[in-house]
């Protein structure tokens, strides 16, 4: 089993698998964060399309990838406001996008197997030189990404006062997202475009139930990133089956047990915390004030979709 | 053209095609307005994980893909009635679905088959689709339809005011776990048409830009087939007339669904002032009550 | 007051208008060092807009703005700023003391390091609002009132001079409503800062307030609780007939709008 480390390509797998792990680990909390999951998934497949354009015209995939993620991020940024008809924009955009794919793999008369890599990735095929520019370019976005880091998280949690602070929200918003594109269009082509997306939102969907602290969030989605990506470099090298299931699955896994269970826990402990602060009378006053607030998010809605 | 329409596949196609059309637009009104669009890309995405394991199975990849979307859908509803928060969830089960897809693909490729089941899948078959499914899509649109008419009031309430709703003895929860069984199979069968990728130029493109042209209910449907229909017939005309490239189906359908959305949203900002617009706060799925 | 001291807030004929739309016309104001303001108007009034004026976010259509001083700009730390709404649901964990946290350094770029001034910082704010037992909670599972707090203690941070609250007693039952109306006049007073806070109902201000800035139908009037919240001050700001009617040791504005 362990005798697969002597070879290569499993160590550039795992050097490159575990940059991509760190990277998406970060972004994906920020995404997630800023309800920007659909466009998580949707941003790799767009580039998955800008790859086959490029295919075509006998250009390096990268620069397809970076094309039409970094186009599309715009166009999200600017078109996207409030979530719900973000979700739509984002989904026709890269409907769109995939028909333009779809035109391209036809048109194109080659072997499309390198364009399909693209899509479901193969971590292995990985030369040295791959692993040093990976390397080299998480480093940069884990730079950029840490200097962006407070007033990212100020403006995903409060835009308004944020704003008011002088943060510039939109402009970071839409910086953040060419910085994701740009980290697509780079790793999608090692792990591929279902497997990105799995990297991105799994370890922090997990982590963010549980945890408070912003930054431990972070840390731990990058410890169960680098985690999930070893464990399933591992069982693919050792058996047959592709390793974006072994990981898709892992990450599931991991996630599926907090999901189900992580309301009772930090619901209990929180109610937990302030019975004995405030005393039993202080619970009936805060039920009344849980109902107003109930309503007036009912009403809230009403408003905001009457339009 | 018409002399083609003596061959049977054509027939397939077009049938097949128009009653997709008809059901995917209608409910695609109510995943605009619910806000579901990312569930629905969930469940054409698991789809995809049905259709593939079907195809090692050896039981047709419609059935397969209804399968277990509808199983999911039941998953999806079991979540709970917020919107927000959800589409992690979503986006979970998303990605546990394409890796199985990606593993059954491979498994299929592995014992001997070729690619193309995938690629069909993804890209749609609408030219391949068999007299049999043209059946079972008949079958499930009339009854997805019927039960969307019958559930019409109630349902277009438990979206737009779900609290309200529910006070008024609308069942909500139950509408909202029909309303995505329903999904799935409009999902499963758009599939058909124009595959996993681009189920929303069927799904979401005609109704989004539907609703952007008119706010009454009724009048955004009714437009939203008619886009739909538009965007398949001439889809399946262009492709069999042919411009000489043999271009797929799916492909002029989302290209023209995606830019008559886009130019409804053109249209959209030039009928409405332009206002100071609060900041979008990505975590809350609406705008605070208080205006100016 | 002290009339040697520059006005916080000044504005001469101001106009904000959007389009066609003329949301204030002629705004005539000043303001004060430690003076206590309460906006008031019906919804659509314009005054959380007034508020984005001073912000520096949005721009005048007419007339001159200047906060202390100067033209208003975006990033002022002298002025606190806690908007109308609830952070977060409870899906997503922050703790309290991180949200305050933002009001301090949280537009600076990097990642900051942790450092014992800083909490010492957050903590003294904290218990200046009275919101230490509830430090480490996640924010999502606070009551509207104890976001409110968490929410000006942000504000506060920056030491400023000028305070502008959105709304802050919005879905607040009575008592929560009498605590943060407390806990504002104690910083009024005890910082000498101005605080021009929106509100729906004058009556909670009652007791703290200074003057009451009137909004309506692009108008606006500025004086005490007194001069403006009369029949006939406010049928004229309305434009039709408004009866202001005291019972209870309260006011009641009869035939407006809300």
């Amino acid at each position: 089993m362990f005798d697969i480390f002597q070879y290569q390509f499993i160590q550039n797998a795992f050097a490159a698998g575990t940059c991509v792990a760190i990277v998406a680990a970060i972004m994906g909390y920020f995404l997630i964060v800023r309800g920007l999951t659909f466009a998580g998934h949707a941003l790799p497949n767009i580039g998955f399309a800008g790859a086959a354009g490029a295919v075509l015209l006998g250009v390096d995939p990268v620069i397809g990838l970076l094309v039409f993620t970094i186009s599309a991020a715009i166009a999200i940024g600017i078109l996207g406001k409030a979530m719900r008809e973000r979700d739509i924009a984002v989904g026709i955009i890269m409907t769109f996008a995939l028909g333009l794919g779809i035109l391209f793999l036809s048109l194109y008369s080659g072997y499309a197997e390198r364009v399909y890599s693209i899509l479901f990735g193969q971590i292995v095929g990985i030369s040295q030189q791959n692993v040093l520019f990976t390397a080299v370019s998480s480093l940069l976005t884990l730079v950029v990404l840490l200097i962006l880091y407070r007033p990212l998280l100020f403006s995903s949690f409060d835009p308004e006062v944020a704003e008011a602070r002088g943060v510039p929200v939109n402009a970071l918003g839409l910086a953040f997202l060419v910085l994701v594109a740009i980290t697509i269009s780079i790793a999608v082509q090692i792990v591929g475009a279902l497997l990105f997306f799995t990297l991105l939102i799994g370890p922090a969907a997990s982590t963010a139930r549980i945890i408070q602290r912003p930054l431990w969030v972070i840390l731990l989605a990058i410890i169960l990133g680098i985690c999930y990506t070893w464990l399933g470099i591992f069982f693919a090298a050792n058996g047959s089956w592709p390793v974006s299931f072994y990981i898709a699955t892992i990450s599931f896994a991991v996630y599926l047990p907090i999901r189900l269970f992580s309301p009772l826990w930090i619901g209990h402990r929180a109610r937990k915390n302030m019975a004995t602060r405030q005393g039993p009378l202080a619970s009936g006053v805060q039920n009344s004030e849980d109902e107003q607030n109930d309503a007036t998010k009912a009403s809230g809605r009403v408003s905001g979709i009457s339009r | 053209m018409f002399q083609l329409l003596q061959y049977d596949f054509v027939q397939n196609a077009f049938l097949a095609g128009t009653l997709i059309a008809i059901m995917a637009t209608t409910i695609g009104y109510f995943v605009v307005l619910r806000a579901q669009a990312f569930a629905g890309e969930a469940l054409a995405d698991i789809g995809f994980a049905g259709a593939t394991g079907a195809a090692i199975l050896g039981i047709g990849s419609l059935l397969g893909m209804l399968g277990l979307s509808l199983l999911a859908a039941l998953g999806i509803g079991a979540l709970g009635e917020r919107v927000r928060g959800r589409d992690i969830e979503i986006g979970m089960i998303l990605s546990f679905a394409l890796g199985l897809g990606v593993l059954f693909l491979s498994i299929y490729i592995q014992n001997g088959a070729n690619a193309n089941a995938g690629v069909s899948v993804l890209f749609g078959s609408i030219l391949t689709v068999t007299r049999r499914d043209v059946i079972i899509t008949l079958i499930t649109g009339s009854v997805t339809l019927l039960i969307l008419a019958f559930l019409f009031r109630p349902l277009l309430f438990a979206s737009i005011d779900p609290e309200v709703a529910q006070a008024r003895g609308v069942p909500v929860r139950l509408l909202s776990i029909v309303f995505l069984l329903l999904l799935a199979v409009a999902t499963a069968e758009a599939v058909l048409v124009i595959g996993v990728l681009l189920v929303f130029a069927l799904l979401i493109a005609p109704a989004a830009a539907a609703e952007r042209l008119t706010h009454r209910p009724l009048s955004a449907i009714i437009l939203s087939v008619i886009l739909g229909l538009t965007f398949t017939w001439s889809g399946l005309i262009l492709a069999f007339i042919g411009t000489g490239h043999n271009l797929p189906v799916s492909f002029y359908i989302s290209t023209m669904a995606a830019l008559t959305y886009f130019a409804s949203m053109l249209i959209a900002r030039f009928r409405s002032p332009r206002r100071y617009r609060e900041l979008p706060h990505p975590n809350r799925e609406h705008i605070p009550v208080h205006t100016h | 007051m002290d009339e040697r001291q520059d006005p916080i807030v000044e504005l001469e004929h101001v106009r904000i208008q959007f389009g066609k739309r003329t949301i204030l016309d002629d705004v005539n104001v000043t303001i004060s060092e430690g003076e206590f303001i309460a906006i008031l108007g019906p919804n659509g009034a314009g005054k959380s807009t007034l508020l984005k004026l001073l912000l520096g976010l949005i721009k005048p259509s007419a007339g001159i703005v200047r906060v202390l001083g100067r033209p208003p700009r975006r990033g002022n730390s002298d002025i606190g700023y806690a908007p109308q709404h609830r952070i977060l649901e409870a899906d997503l964990a922050l703790r309290a003391r991180d949200v305050v946290g933002f009001g301090l350094d949280g537009h600076r770029w990097g990642t900051g390091f942790p450092s014992h001034k800083r909490k010492a910082t957050i903590d003294t704010i904290l218990r200046e609002v009275d919101a230490s037992a509830f430090a480490e909670a996640p924010v999502g599972q606070l009551s509207g009132g104890e976001q409110q707090r968490l929410l000006i203690a942000q504000a506060l941070l920056s030491n400023p001079r000028l305070l502008l609250l959105d709304e802050p007693l919005a879905n607040l039952d009575i008592i929560h409503e009498q605590e943060i109306v407390a806990l504002v006049q104690g910083i009024c007073r005890s910082r000498n800062v101005a605080v021009m806070l929106v509100s729906h109902d004058i009556n909670p201000l009652l007791p703290v307030v200074d003057r009451v800035l009137y909004m309506a139908h692009g108008q606006s009037t500025i004086g005490t609780t007194d001069e403006v919240i009369t029949s006939a001050t406010l049928s004229k700001l309305y434009g039709s007939q408004v009866e202001v009617v005291q019972a209870l040791g309260r006011l009641f504005v009869v035939g407006a709008e809300t």
